[in-house]
């Protein structure tokens, strides 16, 4: 590859994940099933897309399987929204350059749910974060959070440098978390995730949760492994009798004595929702999104905003991707949700909407409310403040414009 | 004390005026990447340009972003001339690389006693050093 065997495309990404992969201390190579990317006209900006371009001119083409994260704009409520429609057109010729290189335009953040599940030990390139700690720890597969082109580059040469959570070294616990909370809500297991993430800001700082008393779902290790991810920088988590390999604290730490031990109360997840200034009361803007819902989420919102209605001059938006979509309209789920004023953005995260921060100030939003910890954390560049509240209680505020 | 050992570096020799946090860093979270203004509300670096800045932070935050992020601001031509990371994340490294921005990670000793904002300093990848060449 390296000596141009596989076009230049391959070349210059080769020579890329060597430099990475010498930065970080990898051995070797090794190869990968599955690439998930990042790559929209938001964060990619002109010389991102004029990279894709000049690759596609280079007969660049994806060696695996490679999908897309969730992207910036909504092309059926773009105008509505404010976003710049000379972007709007760069992100559909984005989106034709990849297309042209074989990636799977499929839009998601939550395609451990509804696109792809990788093995026990199964190596992949994965990209958002969210996706790489659920990788990691809920399937038990391999990757390191490969970035926009870290990813293209892995699906260009169909493999990966081995560093990181790729190595058994990484992937043992470092600290423990017993849980003495009930954690309802999926806000409480993102609360959950800001406490020990905020605390433990470290890629390689796996904590090895313990002691729950329920079985948490699919969508509340997604809060948490978000969360994580995004307070922390997290990489991976253990949850003992959950996680793949975890089948012990003992387990999970590989031998080794934890660093620290803590424990998690109801009363730690409520101070979480205590310490969130309230601003001006501005109750004006509510989102699910951050992860994309799944179609159990759109379900629950479904049942919580039956019969209720967003007021003039409010706003709530629900993201999810395509696929989801699909299902909820077919199940009634999105009908229920647009009778009550909800606007449902498909293919995007609403932290990563293109124009985002001329758009806040255009509607005069000074809050943002939601459910979850991620996206009250991670939207903070567009100045927004932000305020996590429990799923049912971001619907009320929602349709009462009352912010408690 | 005007030098600091970095264990890993990667990038070209640069030169300039530094800008040392004691809070972490993503360009997703914290940065405006149109202006290359710190502009999350709190942020210890709230209101301060990163632009021609050699940059300390002690940890990454986040977030995928800056794989593209970094590439974006150096064609904005608002980027740094080099990020120093206590301890990074990878992201961190393939964005700086994909740009061909200077990055180092790990420092001995902490940069604290050391360096302060607006000090000149040297960024030497090959040598794994930085070095204080003026004071405020």
């Amino acid at each position: 590859m390296l000596a141009g065997a596989r076009g230049e495309a391959v070349r210059r990404a080769i020579a890329y994940q060597i430099e990475v992969g010498d930065f970080c201390g990898a051995r070797r190579f090794v190869p990968v099933t599955n690439v998930h990317m990042m790559g929209d006209i938001e964060v990619m900006g002109d010389g991102g897309l004029e990279f894709l371009r000049e690759e596609l001119r280079l007969g660049a083409r994806c060696a695996v399987s490679t999908t897309t994260n969730a992207r910036c704009i909504d092309f059926a409520h773009c105008r509505r929204l404010g976003q710049d429609q000379t972007e709007a057109g760069k992100e559909m010729e984005l989106i034709a350059c990849l297309q042209a290189m074989d990636v799977i335009t499929t839009d998601t953040c939550i395609n451990y749910q509804t696109v792809y599940q990788p093995h026990l030990g199964e190596r992949v390139a994965w990209g958002d974060t969210g996706t790489v700690i659920y990788a990691n720890s809920v399937f038990g597969a391999r990757s390191n959070f490969e970035s926009g082109p870290a990813a293209l580059a892995a699906a260009l040469t169909g493999r990966t440098p081995e560093y990181g959570f790729h190595l058994d070294e990484h992937r043992r616990g470092g600290f423990t978390v017993r849980l003495d909370a009930a954690l309802d809500d999926l806000a409480d297991w993102g609360a959950l995730g800001k406490l020990v993430g905020e605390a433990h800001q470290s890629y390689y700082a796996v904590p090895v949760f313990h002691g729950y008393r329920g079985t948490p779902t699919a969508d509340a290790l997604k809060h948490l492994g978000a969360a994580l991810a995004s307070y922390g920088s997290m990489g991976m988590f253990h949850f003992v009798g959950v996680t793949p390999e975890a089948a012990s604290v003992e387990v999970a730490m590989g031998g080794r004595a934890p660093m620290e031990s803590l424990v998690i109360s109801d009363s730690d997840i409520e101070s979480v929702y205590a310490a969130y200034g309230l601003g001006d009361r501005d109750a004006r803007l509510v989102v699910f999104s951050g992860p994309q819902q799944s179609l159990l989420e759109m379900k629950y919102l479904a049942e919580l905003f039956a019969g209720r209605h967003v007021p003039a001059g409010s706003s709530c938006f629900v993201t999810t991707n395509g696929g989801v979509l699909a299902q909820a309209r077919r199940l009634g789920y999105a009908r229920t949700l647009e009778e009550a004023g909800v606007t449902l953005l498909q293919g995007v995260c609403f932290y990563i909407l293109q124009n985002l921060s001329p758009i806040r100030v255009a509607n005069g939003w000074s809050n943002m409310v939601s459910n979850s910890a991620k996206i009250v954390n991670i939207i903070g560049a567009h100045r927004f403040n932000t305020i996590l509240r429990r799923t049912a209680e971001c619907v009320d505020i929602a349709c009462t414009g009352v912010l408690r | 004390m005007t030098a600091i050992r970095v264990e890993r570096a990667f990038g070209p020799v640069v030169e300039g005026e530094a800008l040392v946090s004691e809070e972490g860093f993503s360009p997703r979270y914290d940065l405006d990447r149109w202006s290359g203004v710190i502009t999350k509300p709190g942020h210890r670096l709230e209101g301060a340009s990163i632009v021609d800045k050699v940059l300390f932070f002690p940890t990454a935050k986040g977030g995928i972003a800056a794989g593209w992020a970094f590439y974006d601001i150096k064609w904005k031509k608002i980027a740094p001339k080099a990020f120093v990371f206590g301890v990074t994340n990878p992201v961190m490294v393939q964005g700086a690389v994909f740009a061909g921005l200077t990055i180092t990670e790990g420092w001995n000793p902490h940069p604290r006693g050391v360096v302060k904002s607006r000090d000149w300093v040297r960024v030497d990848p090959p040598r794994r050093i930085i070095e204080v060449l003026r004071r405020v």
